[in-house]
């Protein structure tokens, strides 16, 4: 087996994953990033709408602070994120869009002067001031007090991945594409690398590194119905859920977005409601101001979400042959807005929907779109359980998010996360010895491979994708966007009895020499089975409803019991995980209260000691 | 009832000893909406799961999928069926090295020519993390963007006459992505600099000007008007010292794009 070796190995090179690798290689590490695609291709790639930061420099934005950042993500998080990892976020994320900006990132830039924006479909005039010309301009986004999201038209994520891949070229750092990580290799204490699959050639692949970053994006594709890429399959969560010792954070938090389109289930931006778009039933009536007075299309998804679910149960949906859907309108923003500030909606409408925008309504309907759940971290981005073991972006739990994320937050997470967990690796790195490698744990790691590729040449059961859709229909029937107790046990049952099925798991091509796609699912299919009843699993045991958590039987946001975070264990051999919990948060800036919008019932926790309670600017 | 597709695709896997170059046949029921996607992933999961090809985003924004669709290169992803005949041939990319079947390697290739480019700012300017953002124009921010929205697809790549006959040729996107620092003001290389990278017949004289990469770019990146660009400031380049200075500024200024 070729072997590597290297002082950071970044499993994933999307946005989290190439900050990292970017920070390491500027202190002169030896970085080496993998990649299931070429990193260009990575999911960062479809982000659309932008990046929050606190910059303020919009008409819109004034007066914007770190301070009012954090307030809109503790909110949008439903009190269950880590403040203090909130706070490090709201505070580091303005000098990360800068540091973009000077790496190259075209983002779009104030223009001094009167503008006509557009607020939930009516138009209204701002100025915005000359002293502000050519600074980074921000759109609205949903769940915020300001207009905080930078931006790059609708391609902020593709803007963003290609000037950061570009900086990787010019530091040199090494990209295996086409490597699909299996197994992380490890001592029980510490993280030593992992085994890898090449996707060119077939053949197993060992990496030995003094520190391990997953950053591989969220797993949506246990669900049929998502916005996610294909290569969005929680690969870099598997590795670390196998361990045993290393424990998933919250999986049950599963983001809907409210405008994934229909059929297809390609998202349109949050951005095109920021933007003053809004969303409009069977009778092309605008009906989230009657639900939501204050915030209406730009409350948090997972209320807007609910909305939408609610309206389209009372019979207000659009029947069609996919199913029923509601209409997002953007036609008043008019021609020139729409192929400019929202170039990919158009192009996404016309090729794949045969709709144009400009002067048509879009399908749309509440489609699973980001994972808040992953491998839980603390706030340097190490993980629970394994030495030299991070991770970053939307494959960790760092937790900013909670349990409902708000747009722009996540995108902005990725460089923000990836500047403050790459630093402390390089911190890891300098206070420790070279160290040495022992051929043992790689031997043992890649045999368990070997082993898993031999079953399934020896399996008679049925083929991964027969597999993977079972899950996945599951995952839809039975965890979706409203949840309850029967569901929810029917769902767990359902999905331990594929998790056996998997055991006999076969291959249909036979397990011809060279890439062999069919392979590559297979040995992923089990590890999204796993992760699929870590959601379920904790969403069943989780007697309230929290942000995207909505437990029909559980209506309320109980913080006298459940102000927690869900850590989900794999022991060997077991068919559902351990569930253990923590607290939400270390300290509080931001007391538990009403987050303004969603309209949901709280039963309030015991007062919060004095010692617990910190101002923003303090240090605990 | 829709129609019967059929689909005829090439199969080849060189690192299979037993696999031989051959076109191989499929049948499908077509449905309303149907992309090359969703046609191709039926195939591997009901009729041949040895199948290979490349999908990552399903939505026209990664660039994964660029292959050969009835004799053209385009991204199958966002190609419908219903815009096809009823009989569909499918190839790889030309020009990239194939890993099996439709599936090529686009990311050595890029990676390549991204170094070879030095495709990113030079700038001698450290991040102080201080300090307010530089100011920009947001019209040239626009503009910057407009080229950086290349996803890489090959597609240009494929399709060029050059690139076939030249291995070494950077291809539209490579001389699209350099015409994108060009106009950065963050980038400080001069036009010399730029000549030296592609002031050759493996950069901008090397296009023979057949310019099918235009027609074939998916994201309609208007790589004709880039190529022209580019060529126009090498050639005055190269002419630095023997052209009288004020004709050749007169000349560098002469139909480049405005704000």
């Amino acid at each position: 087996m070729q072997t590597f070796y290297c002082d950071v190995l970044c499993m994933g090179a999307g946005l989290a994953g190439e900050r990292v690798a970017v920070e390491a290689a500027q202190a002169g590490f030896k970085v080496i990033c993998l990649s299931i695609v070429p990193p260009r291709r990575s999911h960062s790639s479809a982000a659309q709408g932008g990046m929050q930061a606190a910059l303020g420099n919009s008409i819109m934005g004034e007066g914007d602070c770190p301070e009012i950042h954090f307030k809109d993500t503790v909110k949008g998080s439903d009190w269950g994120c880590d403040q203090e990892v909130a706070r490090l976020f709201a505070t580091t994320a303005p000098i990360a869009m800068r540091e973009m900006a000077w790496m190259g990132v075209p983002w779009n830039r104030v223009v001094a002067g009167e503008h006509t924006y557009y607020k939930g479909g009516k138009p209204f005039q701002a100025t915005e001031k000359a002293e502000n010309e050519g600074l980074i301009h921000s759109r609205a986004f949903g769940g915020t007090a300001k207009w905080r999201t930078c931006y790059t038209s609708d391609g902020t994520g593709h803007a963003v991945l290609f000037t950061l891949d570009n900086r990787m070229l010019q530091l040199g750092v090494e990209v295996h594409d086409r490597m699909q990580a299996e197994a992380l290799v490890h001592d029980g204490g510490h993280c030593l690398g992992c085994v890898a699959r090449n996707l060119r050639t077939g053949e197993l692949t060992g990496y030995f590194a003094r520190a391990t970053l997953i950053a591989t994006g969220g797993f949506g594709r246990i669900y049929r119905a998502t916005t996610n890429a294909v290569i969005c399959d929680g690969g870099g969560q598997i590795t670390a859920l196998d361990t045993g010792i290393v424990p998933l954070g919250n999986m049950e938090a599963v983001q809907f977005h409210p405008t994934g389109t229909v059929p297809t289930d390609i998202l349109v931006t949050e951005g095109c409601r920021g933007d003053g778009g809004t969303l409009l039933d069977v009778n092309e009536y605008r009906f989230m101001p009657d639900y939501e007075p204050e915030k209406a299309e730009l409350a948090s998804r997972d209320v807007v979400s609910r909305r939408m679910t609610e309206h389209m149960r009372k019979g207000f949906g659009v029947k069609s042959p996919y199913g029923e859907h509601l209409w997002l309108d953007i036609r008043h923003l008019g021609e020139q807005h729409i192929t400019t500030n929202l170039r990919e909606v158009y192009d996404i409408c016309t090729h794949f929907l045969g709709v144009d925008p400009i002067r048509q309504l879009i399908p749309v309907r509440p489609t699973q779109h980001y994972s808040m759940g992953g491998v839980r971290v603390n706030k340097d981005g190490h993980a629970y359980g394994l030495e030299g073991l991070f991770a970053a972006g939307e494959a960790a739990c760092w937790d900013m998010h909670g349990f409902n994320r708000l747009g722009g937050n996540s995108l902005a997470e990725t460089v923000v996360a990836g500047r403050i967990v790459g630093k402390k690796i390089v911190e890891f790195l300098q206070g420790k010895d070279a160290g040495s490698f022992t051929a043992r744990h790689m031997n043992a790691a890649a045999g368990a491979v070997r082993e898993r590729i031999d079953a399934l040449r020896r399996g008679t059961g049925e083929d991964c994708y027969a597999l993977r859709n079972a899950m996945q229909d599951v995952m839809m029937e039975y965890v979706g966007i409203f949840r309850n107790g029967k569901d929810l046990q029917t769902g767990v049952n359902k999905l331990q009895e594929i998790l056996e099925r998997c055991k006999n798991m076969s291959l249909k091509g036979g397990g011809r020499p060279g890439p062999d796609g069919e392979l590559a699912m297979a040995l992923r299919v089990p590890g999204m089975v796993r992760l699929a009843l870590c959601v379920a699993y904790g969403a069943l045991m989780r007697t309230e409803s929290r942000g995207a958590h909505a437990r029909e039987d559980y209506p309320e946001r109980n913080d006298k019991d459940w102000l927690t975070r869900t850590l989900a264990y794999w022991k060997e051999g077991d068919t559902l995980p351990t569930l253990k919990y923590e607290p939400a948060t270390p300290f509080f800036i931001l007391p538990p209260g009403d987050r303004g919008y969603g309209g949901g019932k709280i039963i309030p926790g015991e007062s919060i000691v004095e010692d617990k309670l910190l101002p923003f600017g303090q240090d605990a | 009832m829709g129609r019967k597709l059929t689909f005829e695709i090439f199969r080849y896997t060189p690192l299979d000893p037993a696999s031989t170059p051959h076109m191989q046949q499929y049948t499908l029921e077509e449905h309303p909406s149907m992309t090359l996607f969703i046609a191709l992933n039926q195939i591997r999961e009901m009729h041949d799961a040895t199948l290979q090809f490349d999908f990552c985003c399903r939505a026209g924004i990664c660039g994964s999928c660029g292959m050969v669709i009835n004799g053209r290169p385009g991204l199958a992803c966002h190609t419908q069926t219903r815009d096809l005949q009823d009989h569909i041939t499918l190839h790889p990319l030309p020009v990239f090295k194939l890993l099996g079947d439709l599936s090529v390697d686009t990311g050595t290739w890029f990676r390549n020519v991204g170094t070879k480019i030095e495709s990113w700012i030079h700038t001698n300017k450290e991040f102080d993390p201080e300090a307010q953002e530089e100011r920009m124009d947001n019209a040239l921010a626009n503009r910057i963007f407009e080229l950086d929205r290349c996803v890489e697809c090959g597609c240009c790549v494929a399709a060029c006459g050059t690139a076939r006959m030249r291995e070494d040729f950077i291809g539209a996107t490579a001389i699209n992505r350099l015409a994108r620092f060009y106009i950065d003001p963050r980038d400080n290389r001069t036009p010399a600099d730029y000549y030296d990278l592609i002031g050759d017949d493996n950069g901008v004289f090397g296009c023979m000007g057949l310019l099918a990469c235009d027609n074939v770019c998916p994201k309609q990146i208007p790589l004709q008007d880039q190529l022209g660009i580019m060529r126009r400031m090498s050639t005055l380049e190269s002419v630095r010292g023997i052209l009288p200075e004020f004709l050749r500024k007169k000349l560098q200024g002469c139909g480049h794009i405005e704000a």
